[in-house]
């Protein structure tokens, strides 16, 4: 990998953590309500995985997808405009921050039912099969959904008919407040994807190189058509599961030790010792990046609210609501 | 042309393949078996193991990644075999395809065709008998289809797999052998409204589906007795069709509500409900409803018959409001 694209991986987990960061402020503030959920900590997975996205390829995340929309080529604008509910936001206000959706850009949300987009996925990436276009899907979600039954009939399937869809799996070793250990008889996800006849591979999701590295191998061996890939990234999150979250269920000594790990700081300064990055440029990344925040929260405040009048539209598609496959 | 029921939905099944390479129909035992009641039967060896698809177990699975591949451009017809196993899928329908249109912003939609077959009838007991098509009709973002006529069975799922919104099918288990007559086009069809299957003018009987040939039966009885009744065809259970239902009360100035489904918080609830709010005024008696006993389904013939509106139990319900 160049010194420029490592460089760029720096860069995409700088902006995510940035936006969350605001997000948080914002939040405080009473700007955004509902559910927030914040990726703090788990930058580097879908840093590393997005870098191999491509402009037709499909992405499905969970309720803690900001940063994939971002990575995906949403607009922050549109992402925050969205937070703030307001008509500009990318659901128009009517997902929040749980349902950040794009058609353009083939991001199918934001499914915030554990595991509901894992079928999803793989309906996808049958579809891309069915009518032979070069498309992978590339789904995301947390340990917690490998409990759910419904990521066990999905990988089967998925399995079963060799189909172009990688699987994500974030494990931030909590299930909200339930830890792994205390709630799976089999603690290796990769190990329950074998299961299922489908290649797997641990990453370490605290660093971005690693999770870069191996998502493309995944790429690679699921565009030759061998079917599923499944990538189990051992990570963090940094933050509460929610804002509601009181943290009753780990010890702040655990969550110090992993931030010792944080995936900013350790590439930041990797890329620094070996020359490959200058303190300048990092500065520069961190200047550009705060005026696309700063400019993203503008544009959302200064959005519209849909009139109340316009509720109804958008149940049935077909009468006045535009899109249709 | 007279054909079943059964041979209404292939003949449908087949045609929409046939026209658009898009549809494919995916489900447990579609393929190889046949289909578990034999309306695919045939259907595999035509189009092959990709669009007549076998999937596992896995209602929830393969519901979900029948909503996946409506969104990445494909047709798909999801069969789940008894609308009791559609419970294992009921968080990816209720959940996801009802939702995902509004959520969006209305940039996505899901152009999913889920059938199931519905009802009792067949002593098959609790498991195996629900009616909860009404149910579903409760949610707001799916279209809920049930033919009671061969004609439906024939024409309605064209229209659905046209329709950019999921859209639910039921068919009722007791009418896969009935016979009638079925236009040979679909000129003039539409799945969407209810239908006066016979006019007349002192009661209207509302029915669909299962509960829809004995309730023609009924009124052919109480015909004879010289009671002119009316039977209308819901077909659609959503959106319901208001102005039919009005129109047949406004008429007739007595309603019957003739549902499979249990009474409390029911869809012949709603339709009650629906007249006292729109017609309260034209009515000359209070609406009565005629549907499943509030047990769960037993398995002897002798109760399940008792458990479900029979056409004697519709003749006597009217002879009695119009006493």
């Amino acid at each position: 990998m160049d010194k420029a694209w490592r460089g760029f991986l720096l860069k995409t987990m700088l902006r995510i953590r940035r936006m969350e960061e605001l997000c948080a402020e914002l939040y405080t503030q009473e700007k955004i309500r509902g559910f927030l959920h914040l990726y703090i900590g788990e930058e580097a997975v879908a840093s590393g995985v997005m870098a191999h996205v491509r402009r037709q390829d499909s992405v499905i995340a969970t309720y803690r997808e900001h940063g994939h929309a971002l990575l995906k080529g949403i607009p922050a604008s549109a992402i925050m405009a969205e937070m703030f509910g307001r008509l500009d936001g990318c659901s128009r206000g009517r997902g929040g921050s749980m349902h950040l959706f794009s058609r353009e850009h083939r991001f199918f949300g934001g499914n915030a039912i554990v595991g509901g987009g894992i079928p999803q996925a793989v309906g996808l990436a049958l579809a891309a099969k069915q009518l032979g276009e070069d498309r992978l899907t590339f789904c995301f979600f947390g340990e917690g959904a490998v409990a759910e039954g419904v990521f066990h009939e999905s990988a089967n399937l998925a399995a079963l008919w060799r189909l172009p869809v990688v699987f994500c799996c974030e494990n931030n070793r909590y299930a909200m407040g339930t830890a792994l250990e205390r709630s799976e008889s089999q603690t290796s996800m990769a190990a329950k994807a074998r299961a299922y006849a489908i290649d797997a591979l641990e990453v370490d999701g605290m660093d971005g190189l690693d999770c870069y590295d191996k998502s493309g191998h995944a790429v690679e061996s699921v565009r030759s058509g061998a079917g599923p890939f499944f990538l189990e990234f051992n990570t963090y999150r940094f933050r509460p599961h929610s804002m509601f979250d009181p943290e009753l269920y780990r010890g702040k000594a655990e969550v110090d030790a992993w931030k010792k790990h944080c995936p900013i700081a350790t590439l930041k300064a990797r890329l620094l010792t070996e020359g490959a990055l200058t303190e300048a440029q990092v500065a520069q990344y961190a200047a550009d990046i705060e005026q696309e925040m700063q400019s993203a929260v503008a544009f959302a405040q200064a959005s519209p609210w849909e009139p109340a009048a316009d509720l109804e539209r958008f149940v049935y598609a077909g009468r006045d609501s535009g899109g249709s496959a | 042309m007279k054909r079943t029921y059964r041979e209404a939905l292939r003949e449908a099944i087949d045609e929409a393949m046939q026209k658009d390479e898009r549809v494919f129909l995916m489900g447990e035992d579609v393929g190889a078996y046949g289909g578990t009641y034999a309306v695919s039967k045939g259907l595999l060896a035509k189009y092959g193991p990709e669009r007549i698809r076998d999937t596992p177990l896995s209602e929830l699975g393969f519901t979900g990644i029948g909503i996946g591949a409506a969104l990445g451009g494909l047709r798909p017809i999801v069969e789940i075999m008894t609308v009791n196993f559609s419970l294992l899928a009921l968080d990816q329908i209720v959940n996801s395809a009802a939702v995902l249109h509004h959520m969006s912003g209305g940039q996505f939609n899901v152009p999913l065709v889920i059938r199931m077959t519905t009802g009792g009838g067949r002593q098959l007991a609790a498991q195996h008998s629900n009616a909860l098509e009404g149910w579903y009709a409760h949610i707001p973002g799916l279209k809920i289809l049930t033919p009671g006529t061969v004609e439906d069975a024939r024409y309605m799922l064209a229209q659905a797999l046209e329709d950019p919104n999921p859209v639910l099918l039921f068919e009722h288990a007791m009418l896969l052998n009935s016979e009638q007559d079925c236009p040979e086009t679909a000129e003039g069809f539409d799945a969407w409204h209810a239908r006066i299957r016979k006019p007349g003018t002192r009661l209207s009987l509302i029915a669909y589906g299962g509960m829809l040939p004995r309730t023609l039966e009924a009124a052919e009885t109480l015909k004879g007795d010289g009671l002119d009744v009316e039977v209308l065809d819901l077909r659609c259970l959503r959106p319901l069709d208001d102005a039919a239902i009005i129109a047949s009360v406004r008429k007739t100035h007595r309603a019957l509500i003739v549902d499979e489904g249990w009474k409390s918080g029911s869809l012949s609830a709603e339709i009650c409900a629906r007249i006292v709010e729109q017609a309260f005024y034209d009515l000359d008696a209070p609406v009565q409803r005629l549907c499943r006993r509030e047990v769960p389904m037993p398995y002897a013939k002798h109760l399940e018959d008792a458990a479900i509106p029979q056409a004697a139990d519709i003749v006597a319900k009217a002879k009695e409001m119009l006493r």
